[in-house]
């Protein structure tokens, strides 16, 4: 603290002391009063409603059932259906977006004139709505006007339309290419960002050393994004996760139970057949889960905001 | 002859990469809007093309579906998200960012955890709630939900932004006899004006594109773009040229302010990833 703080201005000692002690608090009052009130309130009632028995047309009929609503999921086969699915979708769609990510912001980090009209563009996938994405990668894959089957066909890298979306086994990995497609340009430019804090000097010194462009990539510029790229990875493994708009516009979580992930499938429960009890078990289920990605996420910030 | 070969190289290993992995990026795009300009009669014989073009499409939308009232309903719920957003998220960011007191780490990390719920966590309370308070399919249902999204976020953001500031200057402001919250009127504040217009424009951009609270928690009086795009799917299903010109519609507004401040928009996303 600056010597400013301990000189008390005009106000008498007493009362800045106090004042520099509640004013901070005061100050955060609003942002925490509103965010307890509209999120730390709502969840506990999602904990409270998953330990019921609690379906939204028959209001008289929220029975206490313990852990019934949880016992009830891990036998439930959808359930399994939908974590395995939950798991592919991550398991595919972080990295493909990462390595996608990785490959442009090394590109935008080359000098060539048109640049900044190349960065700035890149970003378009992620300012869209989820709806209009999840629209226009419908109109895509379309069985019979879609642009993806024509060009295929052209190409003759299958033989007849492949109806992407209506298809179980295709349907699932259609989707995850459109989430590749709407994530990449994050990755690529925190990416970015990281790449440019990387002093030219070192590269300049391991050249005059006779380092080979792929050692630099290996001794330079991989140690020099590695904490931005296990961050990016982490936030994209939440965000992922938690995207369900997508999934829900395109296929709704069909054919059958083909795309469906443990939040929409919580979803669905909840919406369709109202059952808001079960639906909470599940999305609590799946908050647990993902929990244990969220702390790894803090620890590593925690470290940060130190400072 | 050697700079030939370098500009040929480059063009090999920067330009050509960067022009197939931008087509990637912007081909669905495109190709959207050139489904929304070709003619119904055109669509299903010759495919999507730009030779006739028209706007047929764009007109219908606006005359017989009722778009313009869709962008209104968004346009209040988004602007209605920054409001509250801001208004909560200044005073606090200058807290975590001028402050040091007990709690402090662990507020600011329960603000960055709150984005990480998932929504289907808050999407079903809150409905049950704005049930019971009659507040379903309202705009101020709509814009406290958007809320839980926007207020952690714009904390985060704004809080990374005032560290930029020198405390210096509030210090200084201080001594010339300002009071703390005068150095933050006077001082912090409009030095902070492009921070708070980058977290507003993001605050609107999120919000304008949220589908899932606007599906569950409007309805009939307060449908937003999102959840009229979604409709629409539904309800033309194969008339490809409405549906894409409602996509272009819908994302329009998102569109043009992100490519206008992306810039700073991005210097403040990365600094907050990057720093923590």
């Amino acid at each position: 603290m600056s010597p400013h703080d301990k000189t008390p201005p005009r106000k008498g000692r007493g009362g800045f002391a106090l004042g520099r002690r509640v004013l901070p608090l005061a100050l955060l009052s609003p942002a925490v009063l509103v965010t307890v009130s509209i999120i730390f309130v709502p969840m506990l009632q999602t904990a409270w409603m998953s330990l019921h028995e609690y379906v939204l047309f028959r209001p008289n009929a929220i029975t206490f059932i313990g852990l019934e609503n949880f016992a009830a999921a891990l036998t439930d086969e959808v359930f399994w259906i939908s974590l395995w699915h939950t798991v592919i979708w991550i398991a595919l769609t972080v990295p493909a977006q990462m390595v996608l990510g990785l490959v442009t912001a090394l590109i935008l980090n080359q000098a060539f004139p048109w640049r900044p009209v190349a960065r700035a563009l890149i970003i378009v996938p992620w300012a869209l709505p989820s709806v209009v994405i999840a629209l226009m990668w419908v109109w895509l894959y379309d069985p019979n006007y879609g642009i993806l089957n024509d060009f295929l066909l052209r190409l003759g890298l299958i033989s007849r339309s492949v109806p992407w979306l209506a298809d179980p086994d295709t349907a699932l990995y259609a989707i995850i290419l459109t989430l590749t497609w709407q994530g990449f340009p994050f990755f690529a430019v925190m990416i970015l960002a990281a790449l440019q804090s990387i002093p030219q000097s070192y590269y300049e010194a391991a050249a005059i050393d006779g380092a080979s462009r792929w050692q630099q990539f290996w001794h330079i510029t991989l140690p020099g994004i590695s904490g931005v790229l296990v961050t990016a990875v982490l936030l994209r493994t939440i965000w992922v996760a938690n995207s369900i708009d997508v999934i829900f516009v395109m296929t709704g979580g069909g054919p059958g139970y083909a795309t469906y992930t443990l939040p929409l499938y919580a979803f669905i429960k909840a919406r369709s057949n109202l059952d808001f009890g079960y639906g909470s078990a599940l999305a609590v289920i799946f908050t647990l889960l993902l929990m244990a990605i969220v702390i790894i996420y803090l620890r590593q910030t925690a470290k940060a905001i130190e400072r | 002859m050697v700079a030939k070969r370098s500009l040929m190289r480059r063009i090999l290993v920067v330009d050509l990469p960067m022009v197939l992995i931008l087509t990637f990026a912007l081909g669905p795009y495109i190709w959207m809007f050139i489904t929304s300009i070709t003619p119904q009669s055109q669509l299903f014989t010759t495919g999507p093309s730009i030779a006739s073009a028209t706007i047929e499409h764009y007109v219908r939308l606006f005359r017989t579906v009722g778009f313009f009232n869709n962008m209104v309903h968004s346009f209040i719920v988004a602007g209605g998200t920054v409001v509250v957003g801001l208004t909560v998220s200044v005073t606090a960011a200058y807290a975590f960012s001028r402050f040091r007191f007990p709690g402090r780490r662990f507020l600011l990390l329960q603000f960055l955890v709150i984005n990480m719920f998932p929504i289907v966590l808050l999407i079903l309370p809150l409905f049950v709630l704005f049930r019971i308070l009659g507040l379903l399919d309202t705009h101020f249902a709509l814009i406290i939900a958007n809320s839980t999204i926007a207020i952690p976020f714009s904390v985060w953001m704004m809080t990374s932004y005032m560290n930029g500031i020198p405390k210096s200057l509030d210090e200084a402001a201080m001594t010339d006899g300002c009071s703390r919250l005068g150095a933050l009127w006077r001082v912090v504040l409009p030095l902070c004006v492009p921070g708070i217009i980058a977290t507003g424009i993001y605050i609107f951009i999120t919000a304008w594109n949220e589908y899932l609270y606007a599906l569950t928690l409007g309805g009939r009086n307060v449908r937003t773009i999102t959840v009229a795009v979604q409709t629409l799917i539904g309800e033309y299903e194969v008339e490809w040229g409405l549906l894409t010109a409602g996509g272009i519609v819908g994302a329009l507004p998102a569109t043009i302010l992100f490519l206008l401040v992306q810039r700073r928009l991005i210097s403040g996303l990365t600094r907050g990833a990057v720093k923590g």
